[in-house]
Order: structure tokens, then sequence, then C-alpha cells
């Protein structure tokens, strides 16, 4: 590990690293200007090459999304980037929006190259303010040395790039979600088909991408695709539809654990190398309990879980719904997983737009048990009920037009199946738990 | 032709049709149930009341499965698509649906409007199960009553299904009613201020599947249990939206949208919807009155009608180019036809006016921008012709006169002493059709005749008063203004003596028998080419007159299976 060299936060911390001027003395915007020398197609070909997948919590491939637009469109087609960064326990985006801006502008100038894409909307999560403030500061820059605007550096390519602030609500970050907000509307996610590739944005074809991604993009284009596919995990051989996991990927670690933060390494690292290598061992002396792999809606490993690969493809592996954003929570053996249960589902009760029923209903219903349970009333059927909840929750049954109500549902799954015993001895026992619940959190 | 294949029964699908696997199973009478989904608005899919299996038949007659649950509203269908609406998922999907929709429901049945014709009692029933396992309590929601002078909504009953919200927005396009607050707080609402007072405000009572939007017209007045319902013709405008007349003990308490894909479409307007207080109106004349000097004195029929068959034929031995008739736009091809061919029959001098067409502004119509200016493209008109049947009314006179007289004809006549005796059909159940200043003018007739349902300047000094019948106490024919024959059928008695309009006419015009409105439409057909369309059962949805031979469409009725 300790040869591994950061990409995307390389540059973080060093002196006034926000600015362009910084920025372009390490080398900032060549990769832009190889991509204004190449046909838009061929941009494209080497993102797909590299085997880049989204980090926005799916891993889908981003050079192949790319290729799902209309050929031949007249345009407008548009370039959404999410930045609404929500998901508990991740903070990505944010370090890196903060700390090099300029090498996500870079990101997106290029996808848009790519797509033929003359507009781009970065959705920015309403609560990051500082946020805004350097991102803006980096666009005004990019708009003055004419690597925004008409005519970058003297080519046919124009590019205007709008920063969106956005809606204060989990739902905006779900990508057709994030659409109709912009579109100053309700952010509830739409129906698929028809895909934000062929009807999107103001019903134009519309990629949407994570802004770690597009980070990427930046990278890969400068320093080409061999270098990119020299980290992380190859593809599984026994399994033909596995792309592999490749690149750096920003880790957040949180919970307890002695140094909570975002680290850089290539995907692929386990999680018990993540907290103790980099998070310096959890807190207090005490030992894991679970882990959320990549976000509270992926799910949880339980302790002796912890060599799981966290790629693309290992927590699927232990049960868990997948990679998602990487954030990594750790809790401690001291801590309920009835109150960790419930917190979940608190969440996802307050963050459900409401439209499919399973999934508005499915989630308060969920909260509800579980808040019983927590209060000592709970019964062991209980636990059979929260799993057929949860079991009829989402677009994997096929009852749901987003992802959300998976990803409320898959922590109530993962919990009661890895942590039954402690539920049932909660239950038992009449257990009640003092801890107050933040009920005013978003 | 396409086959589709519903819970292993083969049917067969238009070749250009564009089905949903909702429509697809209804052709094969196989119910999927639905909330969200309704055949005039946007595909939300998100109630998820209609999920099914769905697959495809290969050539080889192996079947490939989707390996997951779709929504029956959001799928297509094509040739060889499998539906599967009875398989142990799907049914238990439909279980666990109804049992997240009654979560939070407050199961007010008892005291709830739409008990009887409501979707959650009906699906519950069917698909549901019996009993709720939520221990915890339920959400309780504000009532709102603010959201509409006609509307007003019991929020906790509301399924979310979003048909209201984007009825104003896709069908009014008057957008009032929103979505606030998220996952199970979220509720319909107003913006502040801005209730939703669009003139086609009550459809969303309608098309609400369960009890959250509600009439207050209708509000608690009935259950729905006791009402019988009459198909029918809305005559508050020369749209003519079908509509069903509901009933309890000859009163009216409501009209209903009827489908109708050669009149209206789905909907109807709210001038029409609760036009129709005038029925049940205490000051309905309800006795034949005869003035023979002095004040107007009740009679009996047996008395009244010799007496006008007298009068008029009198006025036609003295002067019969001085008899007048006023036919109103109000009544139906039948009776126009009964008055116009009675009285012409005496004399061909007689002369026939068309009563007076109430024009109210320009048509109006929906969707409407945010600035109030229509769109395209058009969803609904309401007319600016008040009247439903101006066009089969004018059709009679042309038919026995050549052309029709206007009623500024007739007061010129009356104005100048051209005029005698008038026999005067009433019929604006709405507005005075005459002014008192014209009623004045009436005192020089030597005989006036009105037949009508509300006094009048005309009534209160007429020699003879016949009260007629609303259109619902009526069978008989409206042509709307596309040239669509519809059928009106009677839904109740007239109040007290008054009689309907075709058996006061009948029996004038001393036809045997008793009248029947199939059986003179045929005769009407026979003798009058315009109308000869009439020949054929009206059916359903009607004919257009204007091409005759023409039956209703086979695929049209087809499309008219039931949804909620
Ligand atoms: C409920 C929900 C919330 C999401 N929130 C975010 C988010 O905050 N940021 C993000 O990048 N992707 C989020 N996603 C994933 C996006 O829908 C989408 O897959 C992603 O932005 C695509 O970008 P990528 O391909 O670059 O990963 C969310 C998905 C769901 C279902
Ligand atoms: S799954 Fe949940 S969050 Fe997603 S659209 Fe449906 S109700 Fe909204
Ligand atoms: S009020 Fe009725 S129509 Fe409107 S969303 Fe609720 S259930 Fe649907
Ligand atoms: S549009 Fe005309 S016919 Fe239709 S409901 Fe309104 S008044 Fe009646
Ligand atoms: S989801 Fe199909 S009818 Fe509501």
């Amino acid at each position: 590990m300790a040869e591994f060299e950061p990409v995307l936060m390389a540059r973080i911390g060093k002196p006034d690293a926000t600015s362009l001027a910084s920025y372009q003395a390490d080398g900032g915007y060549d990769g832009l200007k190889k991509a204004l020398s190449m046909a838009p197609a061929e941009v494209t070909d080497i993102v797909k090459a590299s085997g880049l997948r989204g980090r926005g919590g799916a891993g889908f491939p981003c050079g192949l999304k790319w290729t799902f637009l209309p050929k031949d469109h007249p345009g407008p087609i548009y370039l959404c980037v999410n930045a609404d960064e929500s998901e508990p326990g991740t903070f990505n985006n944010r370090v890196i929006m903060e700390g090099d801006p300029h090498q996500i502008i870079e990101g997106i100038a290029i996808a848009c190259r790519a797509i033929k894409a003359q507009t781009a909307y970065i959705y920015l999560r309403y609560e990051f303010g500082k946020s805004y403030r350097v991102l803006q500061n980096a666009i005004d820059e990019c708009y003055a040395a004419n690597l925004l605007g008409k005519n970058i550096l003297g080519t046919d390519f124009c590019l205007d790039v709008y920063l969106h602030r956005g809606a204060g609500a989990y739902i905006c970050g779900e990508e057709t979600g994030l659409i109709e907000s912009l579109e100053g509307k309700r952010a509830w996610p739409r129906i698929k088909p028809p895909f934000p590739a062929i009807e999107g944005l103001f019903r134009k074809p519309t990629i949407v991408n994570n802004i770690e991604t597009l980070a990427c993009v930046t990278h890969i284009v400068r320093r080409g695709v061999d270098w990119f596919r020299s980290m992380g995990v190859p593809p599984d051989p026994n399994n033909p539809r596995d792309p592999g996991s490749f690149g750096p990927k920003l880790y957040c670690i949180s919970g307890h654990v002695n140094k909570p933060g975002c680290y850089e390494l290539p995907l692929g690292v386990t999680a018990r190398q993540l907290i103790e290598e980099q998070g310096g061992g959890v807190w207090k002396g005490r030992k894991v309990k679970a882990v959320v792999p990549g976000g509270i809606s992926m799910g949880f490993l339980s302790a002796d879980e912890l060599d799981t690969p966290l790629d693309f493809s290992g927590p699927g592996k232990a049960g868990c719904l997948g990679l998602g954003t990487a954030a990594v929570v750790v809790i401690d053996d001291h801590t309920s997983m009835v109150d960790v249960l419930f917190n979940c589902c608190r969440f996802m009760a307050h963050e459900s737009c409401g439209q499919c029923t399973p999934c508005r209903e499915g989630t308060d219903w969920m909260r509800k048990i579980l808040e019983r349970i927590r209060s000592g009333f709970g019964k062991s059927k209980d636990l059979d009920l929260l799993m057929e909840v949860a079991g009829s929750m989402g677009i994997i049954p096929g009852t749901t037009i987003c992802g959300l109500s998976d990803g409320a549902a898959w922590p109530v799954k993962n919990a009661i199946k890895k942590f039954r015993g402690e539920f049932e001895e909660y239950i038992a026992k009449g257990m009640k738990s003092e801890l107050p619940v933040l009920v005013d959190a978003h | 032709m396409p086959t589709v294949i519903v819970n292993g029964r083969e049917i067969e699908i238009g070749a250009d049709e564009r089905l949903n696997c909702i429509q697809a199973a209804q052709r094969a009478d196989v119910e999927i149930p639905h909330y969200c989904w309704h055949k005039d608005l946007s595909v939300v899919a998100s109630c998820r009341m209609c999920l099914v299996e769905v697959g495809e038949r290969k050539p080889d007659g192996t079947i490939a499965m989707v390996p997951k649950l779709v929504p029956g509203c959001q799928t297509p269908v094509k040739a060889e698509t499998v539906i599967v609406s009875n398989s142990p998922a799907v049914l238990a999907a439909q279980k666990a649906t109804l049992e997240y929709l009654l979560l939070n429901h407050p199961l007010d049945c008892p005291v709830c409007d739409q008990a009887g014709e409501c979707f959650l009692q009906d699906y519950s029933y069917k698909y549901g199960r019996g009993y709720s396992r939520l221990q915890e309590p339920k959400l309780l929601k504000p009532d709102k009553d603010h959201i509409g002078d006609q509307i007003t909504l019991f929020t906790d009953r509301c399924v979310m299904c979003t048909r209201c919200v984007r009825f104003t927005r896709e069908i009014s396009g008057t957008g009032e009613l929103q979505v606030i607050e998220r996952g199970s707080h979220a509720e319909i609402d107003i913006f502040p201020g801005e209730p939703c007072n669009n003139k086609l405000a009550g459809n969303v009572v309608d098309i609400c599947p369960v009890g959250a939007l509600c009439s207050k017209d209708f509000l608690y007045e009935q259950r729905v249990w006791w009402l019988e319902s009459t198909s029918s013709v809305c005559p508050n405008c020369s749209t003519g939206c079908s509509i069903r007349v509901d009933q309890n003990k000859d009163v009216v308490y409501r009209f209903k949208p009827r489908h109708n894909p050669l009149a209206q479409g789905e909907f109807m307007c709210d001038e029409g919807r609760f036009g129709y207080k005038y029925i049940n109106s205490p000051d309905r004349l309800t006795q034949p009155l005869v003035r023979l000097e002095g004040d107007q004195q009740p009679t009996d029929w047996e008395t009244i009608l010799p007496g006008v068959r007298a009068a008029i034929e009198g006025a036609i031995t003295a002067k019969p180019q001085a008899v007048a008739a006023v036919l109103s736009p109000w009544m139906t091809v039948e009776e126009a036809y009964l008055l116009a061919g009675y009285l012409k029959n005496l004399s061909k001098e007689i002369r026939l006016y068309l009563g007076p067409v109430r024009v109210v502004g320009d048509d109006d119509c929906y969707p409407k921008d945010v600035h109030g200016n229509a769109v395209a493209p058009t969803r609904f008109t309401i007319r600016a012709e008040k009247c439903p049947n101006r066009q089969g009314v004018e059709a009679i006179i042309r038919h026995f006169q050549g052309s029709t007289l206007s009623m500024d004809d007739f007061w010129k006549a009356v104005s100048a002493g051209q005029i005698d005796a008038a026999y005067l059909v009433g019929g604006d159940p709405h507005e005075p059709w005459l002014t008192d200043e014209q009623g004045a003018l009436l005192d020089t007739l030597k005989l006036t005749i009105v037949q009508d349902i509300l006094p009048s300047a005309a009534s209160r000094r007429a020699h003879y008063v016949l009260p007629g019948g609303s259109f619902a106490e009526r069978d008989g024919t409206f042509v709307n203004h596309a040239g669509l024959a519809q059928p009106i059928k009677r839904a109740i008695h007239s109040p007290e003596e008054a009689r309907p309009d075709n058996r006061i006419l009948w029996e004038l015009a001393g036809r045997r028998g008793l009248f029947n409105a199939g059986r003179l439409r045929n005769e009407i057909a026979e003798h009058i080419s315009a109308l000869q369309a009439l020949t054929h059962p009206l059916g359903e949805f009607g004919v257009m007159l204007d091409t005759p031979g023409k039956p209703t469409n086979a695929s049209v009725v087809a499309n008219a299976a039931t949804s909620p």
C-alpha cells in the first residue's frame, strides 16, 4: 500500500491548491487540451477502455453510459454533475470539491467534449457552502481564462457550466430526481425507460455523472488507460459480466475509529486494512461489531466479514447491496444494532420521496416497528415482519421506481440476518434504548 | 393480428393498437387493479397496485419471463407478450401494496362518501388481507376543506396516486393541486390562497379512486348504494357531455361524466355538473293552469289539453299566419317533431321560431397556460352555446318550414302586432328566457300557451300553462355542437302534476298509444333526411348525423371498459 501515490487528493492541502494558476502549474488542463485535439468518440473510447466505473453508487461503467446517447443527435445534450452527496457517511465529493476543484471542472469539460454537450449543470448539495464558493470561483477563473465559454482555447468547442444549489433532500441525488429538481420540480424520480441518456434534462439526452467519476476522467485522459488500469482489481475470470474495479477510490471512514477521514486508495482494499491501516483502529480499544461498506443503504458487514475487498463486487458477495459510495462506517461492539438499524430506518423514512406505495409506507412502517422495539415493546414476530416488509420493497423485487427503497430495505435485511441473535435478545429481555435519537437531523 | 396471452388465455389486439398490460388484460376480462394509471393522464407508475409478471412467447413456444415484477400500466404489450396477474408473486405484491395503503388509512368507510364506489374497498376485498399488522398509531393529517369551493380533501384517505395533481396539470392546465411533504407525510395541497376552483375542478372527485377528494355538493347527501343511475346527456351546453344522472326517490343528487369518445371523452365541467339544482326546485311548475278570464286557475290535464287544442284551432281558423310557436333548444328532437308536426299539419302558415339560444362568451378550451390562455392540443371544451339541442330542433324546423326564424324575429313580429296566438316552449332553466318587457308584449296576444318547467314572465300571464318535465324526466334525443345525436333517458318522475313534454305533445297531437322515443326516432329518420342516421339504435355513444349508416365505431366501444 505504501507505494500508492494519491491521484485525486494529490494536490489537496498544497498552498493555493484551489487556484487556476497553481492547478495549471501542476499540468492542469493539459488533459482538456489533449481531449480537444481528439475526436469526441476517441475520448469516449479512452474512458471506456480505462474501465472507469461510476463512483456515485451504482458503479455503472462510465464510458459505456456515454455511448447510450443517441447517435448524431442535433442537441442539446446535457451533462448533469451529481454533487448532491447525501448518502450517510459520504463526504468524498466534498473533499475534492473544496480542495481541488479544477480537476473536476477539467473532467466536466472533457466529458462534455466526449458527449458533445455544450451545457453542464453541477447539482450541488445545498448544505455545502464552501464547496459552492470554491467551485464558483473556479468556474469564474475558467471563464476568464477561456477554459469555459465560447470557443475554448481557440477551438470550436463551447461549454457553459452552471453551478446549481440543490433542494436539500437525499432523493435529489437520484439521477432522475436530480433532473426533475433541476427543472424546478419536486425531486420525484422518473420511471425508466426512457433513461436519461435518451430523454433526460428538459427531455433531452443527458448524462449524469458523479463528481469523483469526472475527476477520474481528468486523470485518465492525462495519464492514459494503462496507468489507470494499473490500480485496482481486474475482472473476475469466473464472472464474464464483471468489468473489474480499476483506479483509485476515495474511501470515507467514519464512526468508531481513531482517525476518521477521507483516504485515497486503489480499489479493492479490505475493510480491515482501511480500519486498521488508515482509520487507526477502533476507538477506545474496542472491537468491531459491524461495518457499513458504502453508505448505509448498502447494508452491513459483520465482524467476520472484514476481509471483504471493497471493490465493486466484494460487498455484494458478502450479502451487501454493493460498494455504494465507499463510505465505511465502523460500529463498535458497545453499540446496539437495534439503535443502528433504527437510525437507518429513520433516515430512509424521512427521505423517501413518497411516490411509490411500498417505499413511502414501508420505510415509515419499519421505522415505527423499530421505534417500538427500542421502547421495549418488541415482539419476536416483529423480526419476521420486518424481513417481510423489507423483502417487498425496492426495484429488485420490482415494486418501486428508484433505488432508495432497496437502500432502505437492505440494512434491515442485513442486520436481521447477520445480527438476529442480538435482536432476539433485545426483544426477549424487553430492553430499551436510552440513547437519544437525532430526530431533527437530516 | 398480434396475440397477447393473459393468464394463459390468448386474445388478439389490433395491429397498431398501443395498449398497456392493464388495457390488454381488460380485453381478456381480467382486472389488473390499479390506482395511479388513468387513460387520459400521463403514466407515473407509482402506486404499484398493477404489478404483474410479463414475458414473451418465443417462436418455439417457450416463454421467457422478466425476472421481476413490473407495473402493468407502464409496460406496453406487443405481439406474443405474456401477462400473468394471478401468480403467487403477483398476488403477494397486491396484498402487500394494499396493506401499505391501508397502514395509515383511517378506515372511516361508515362516514365516507366514497364507500360503495371505492377502489380501496373493492381491491382490499378482492386482493387484500383481512387485517392490518400495524401496531403503532396511524398518522393523522388534517382535512382540507379550503382546497376548493366545490371540492374538499379528506387528507388521510389519500392513496397518493396523484391523479388529481396530474388532472390539474394536464387537463385543466391550471395546476392548483400539488404534493407537499415527503414520504408517508406526503399530502395533497394547494398553494396558500390559490384554491382549486377551475371550471373542471369537480372531475378530480371522480378520478380520485378513494374518498379523499369529495364533492361538497354531494357530501353526506346520500349513500351511493341508494342511488340509481340513468345514462343521459348534460343539458347545460352544446358539448353534450355523456353523463349519468344519479337519483334516489325522484330526487337528483348528482351528475357524473360517462365515458364517450364521440362526445367529450372522460370528463365534464362544473357548470354542467352542478347545474342540476333546478330539477329539484320548489319553484317548479307542477300544476296545469288555465286563465279564461281574471286569474290563472288550476285545472287538470283531461281538461286543459282539449282546451289548448280548441284554442289553437280557433286561432288558426281566425288567422293562421298570426299563429306562432317557439321551439326551445332544450326540447328533444322528438318533442320538436311532435309539436312542429302537429301545428304544421293544422296549417302550413303557422310560423315556427327557434327559442332563445343563450351564448355566453366564447368556447372555453382546456388546458390553459399560466396566463389562462388555452394551449393546444385541446383536452376539453366548455361551449359558449348553453343549450343542448339547437341543432336537433333546427333540423326539425327546417324540415317543416324550410328555414328557421329566430327569437328576435318573434319579438319583432309580436311588437308589430303580427301575432295573435303563441305556443311558447320555455326551456332555459338557468336564466330567464324573456325579459319583463318582452313578457308585457305578450299581453297584446289573444292566446298565449306556455309549456315550461319554471315560472317566467310568460307563464305568469299565459292563458294556458302546461307544466313540463326537466331533461331528467324525459326520453329523447339531443344533437350536440358536432352533430352527435345522443339519447337522453328518463331518470325520475316529474313532480306532482308536471308531465314530460314528450307525453304532453304526444297527447296534444292526438297520437294513439304511449310515447316511445325509439319508435318515434325511427319515424323521424324515415321522414327527415337530415336525421336519417337516427334509424340506428343510438347505442351508448350516439351516432353522428353527418355520417348516416355508420354505427358507433366498434373499437371505440371496446375501449369503454370501466376503469376507476
Ligand atoms: C436514493 C439515491 C440517492 C443517490 N444519491 C446520489 C448522490 O448523492 N450522488 C451521486 O453521485 N449519486 C447518487 N445516486 C446515484 C445516482 O442515481 C447515479 O447513479 C449517479 O449519479 C451516476 O453517476 P456515476 O455513474 O458517475 O456514478 C443516488 C441514487 C439513489 C437511488
Ligand atoms: S423508491 Fe422511494 S424514493 Fe424512490 S421514487 Fe419510489 S418512493 Fe420515491
Ligand atoms: S386525493 Fe385522491 S386523486 Fe388525489 S392523490 Fe389522493 S387519492 Fe389520488
Ligand atoms: S361542457 Fe357542457 S355538456 Fe359538458 S358538462 Fe359542461 S355544460 Fe355539460
Ligand atoms: S403503478 Fe400502475 S397503476 Fe399505479
